[in-house]
């Protein structure tokens, strides 16, 4: 191994941003997806945990990659059409029901995932994109793994979809005004219930990235928040899925700052380093929420039957 | 007007008004039951999926969390830290907030009673237990009030910002354990040197369960007649109910949230201190126990009413007092109980939306009068 000193903590910050962000930058833009038709999914943690076990499980036992993740995005769907179809019901609060949802999802995938601690599965291929340089470090930080990539072009491909398509149209109408969705004939339930689908099925698969490419296992601990960093990331994100992908290199990098400084000998505050992505979301909530209080103007950019802004 | 059908409209009317009272008493119960069985029955359906016997299941449930007085105690040693870690949910639930990151002032209340036992030992055991008791609810109290301060001043959803502190609480206490405050002695688990005996809160005499159950009861009871009994809390279920108009009445909205906010995690500091002080002896890793999670099945279950997250939180101990025996009896994993009480916290939330539906006094009216 070549010795690059400290060189290597950005490098591996580098590989961390791109290796750790792509389960963010699926369950973000998700998230993005629902929340813009109106409502929001707290439960994506669970559909997160339940896709990497489902993932895990349906790779082992086709041996193929692709076909767990698949399966993850079929049982992420399931998970939101749940949520979707709950939240209908009036009186019924989609923050708790999203609650619920992450309590039952971690709990379910626990449950069925017992047996799939030990067996290991097949891995998601990678692309060396860093064949050009003799650096091992840099190599290994540019082994792109292909859902990464997906993922990118997933991010522009949901903003023109929102901002140009008739479908588009229809999920910010339904998110903005529920009343004048009706006035155009719009099943302003129905849109949210295939809203909340499609983000639990792109949860599902930031799950199987987890446990089928890094960290590449199935355990129980293998979600630390991720699913509900998302979602803190969309508000940061304006709604928009494009910045949702720039928030979710982000703090994919912040993720990888305490694996990076302890690969080069730093392991004092290792805690306090593993803590850096939730203060991150923590500060960039707070710096970007509105001023003002508890009762005034929602978030500019937000949807306008968004409960969490209201 | 005869004799006879004065009597009988006499009669009606008394027979009228007592229906309309145990309905009274009963309606707000309904619900909340019919969820809870609603739920045991979708999960006895998943354990026939699973191969499981159903009937088994709820007497092993019953037996190791209600059967015997040994399990009583049990039972009721879990519902301690649940009845403060449901009140951290339920406070602020009544100003319409849900904060959901009890469990982080718990493991930090827990810490800083274990910092006072460590840095001031010699106190009388009184004194001693009144400072970690201090220690901890101001912990609380700053780390769940900054949340309900984050709401108020920024507008940052509680919710998020609550669940992130958690995992915050959890890093922070991590590190402390394992660094700074680290007993050398603690090998295997890294904790804080054990507290001195004096400092350890023992049993209420007679049931064998330590005194954070008393504390707990009573809390809950004090925050039943808070809001519902006080001007306070009368001000809070208005600025719950709609905050506009609370502030066009000029109640003091931001004061309330911080305040509930703030008391609610007192309650969780409490609960993280009764930890250390009376269960483990030092502080450490095992304060993140995931009361706080089941802390807002129970809240909810409760309508944030305080009386009652009594029975639930009792309830709720029960279940997960016997996930062990479920575990080795069945042969069925730890997460079950988990399945379990999702299933439950969902078909409760699900009753919300037969609320007004569904009215328990026709069930006890008479015939023709509706």
């Amino acid at each position: 191994m070549t010795d690059i000193g400290y060189w290597g903590v950005p490098l591996a910050i580098l590989g961390g941003a791109i290796r750790v962000s792509t389960p963010f930058i699926f369950v973000s833009i998700g998230e993005c997806i629902t929340e813009r038709s109106g409502r929001i999914n707290l439960g994506l943690e669970g559909t997160l945990v339940f896709g990497a076990m489902s993932g895990y499980a349906v790779a082992y036992h086709t041996d193929s990659a692709w076909a767990g993740t698949l399966a993850a995005a079929f049982a992420g769907l399931l998970f939101g059409l749940l949520h979707g179809w709950i939240c209908k019901f009036p009186k019924v609060n989609d923050i708790a029901i999203g609650i619920a949802l992450m309590i039952f999802g971690s709990g379910l995938a626990f449950f069925f995932g017992k047996p799939y601690v030990q067996p290991v599965a097949p891995d998601l291929p990678a692309i060396p994109l860093g064949f050009w340089s003799d650096i091992p470090q840099l190599q290994a930080a540019l082994n792109v793994n292909v859902l990464f990539l997906v993922g990118i072009a997933l991010a522009f491909a949901a903003s023109w979809m929102l901002k140009n398509t008739r479908i588009g149209l229809t999920i910010r109408v339904a998110g903005d005004s529920a009343d004048a969705a009706r006035a155009l004939g719009i099943d302003v339930n129905r849109v949210r219930l295939w809203s909340t689908g499609v983000g639990g099925a792109l949860a599902g698969i930031g799950g199987a990235y987890l446990s089928l490419y890094y960290p590449g296992s199935w355990n129980e601990g293998i979600s630390s928040g991720q699913g509900l960093m998302a979602v803190a990331l969309v508000i940061f994100a304006r709604w928009s899925p494009v910045n949702c992908l720039y928030a979710s290199l982000l703090f994919g990098g912040a993720g990888a700052l305490g694996p990076a400084l302890q690969s080069v000998g730093i392991s004092q505050g290792y805690y306090l380093f593993y803590a850096a992505p939730y203060v991150l979301t923590l500060g960039l909530l707070v710096a970007t929420s509105s001023a003002g209080g508890s009762a005034t103007r929602a978030i500019t950019a937000a949807p306008g039957e968004l409960s969490i802004t209201k | 007007m005869t004799l006879q059908a004065d009597l009988a409209a006499g009669l009606a009317a008394k027979q009228s008004s007592v229906a309309d009272y145990a309905g009274r008493i009963l309606q707000p119960l309904f619900l909340p039951l019919a969820a809870v069985v609603a739920g045991m029955i979708v999960f006895s359906g998943f354990l026939l999926l699973v191969g499981k016997s159903p009937i088994d299941f709820y007497m092993i449930v019953y037996k190791a969390g209600f059967g015997t007085s040994f399990s009583w105690a049990n039972t009721l040693a879990r519902a301690a830290p649940l009845l403060l870690a449901a009140l951290c949910v339920a406070l602020p639930a009544r100003l319409g907030l849900v904060v959901i990151g009890g469990e982080g002032a718990i493991v930090l209340g827990g810490v800083a009673a274990g910092t006072v036992g460590m840095m001031v030992p010699g106190l009388p055991g009184v004194l001693g237990i009144l400072a970690m008791a201090i220690a901890a609810s101001v912990t609380g109290a700053i780390w769940i009030g900054g949340i309900g301060a984050l709401r108020h001043y920024r507008g940052v959803n509680e919710t998020i910002s609550s669940l992130l502190l958690a995992y915050i609480a959890i890093a922070l206490m991590n590190h402390l354990v394992e660094g700074p405050l680290r007993d050398p002695a603690s090998l295997n688990k890294p904790s804080t040197v054990p507290l001195p005996e004096a400092y350890r809160i023992g049993e209420i005499p007679g049931i064998g369960v330590h005194w954070g159950l008393a504390v707990g009861i009573v809390a809950c009871i004090l925050c039943w007649v808070l809001i519902e009994r006080t001007t306070w809390g009368f001000a809070a279920r208005i600025v719950g109910g709609n905050i506009r108009a609370a502030q066009v009445q000029g109640l003091p909205a931001g004061l309330l949230m911080i305040g509930f906010t703030a008391l609610g995690g007192v309650f969780a500091g409490l609960a993280g201190m009764f930890e250390v002080a009376a269960v483990h002896g030092s502080a450490n890793a095992s304060l993140a126990a995931g009361y706080g999670y089941t802390g807002i099945l129970i809240a909810f279950l409760a309508r944030h009413n305080g009386l009652a997250v009594i029975p639930a939180a009792i309830l709720f101990a029960g279940f997960e007092a016997s996930s062990g025996l479920v575990q080795r009896r069945l042969g069925l994993p730890d997460a079950t109980i988990v399945v379990f009480e999702g299933m439950i916290f969902i078909a409760i939330l699900l009753s919300d939306a037969l609320q007004d539906k569904i009215d328990f006094r026709t069930l006890f009216r008479i015939r023709g009068r509706s």
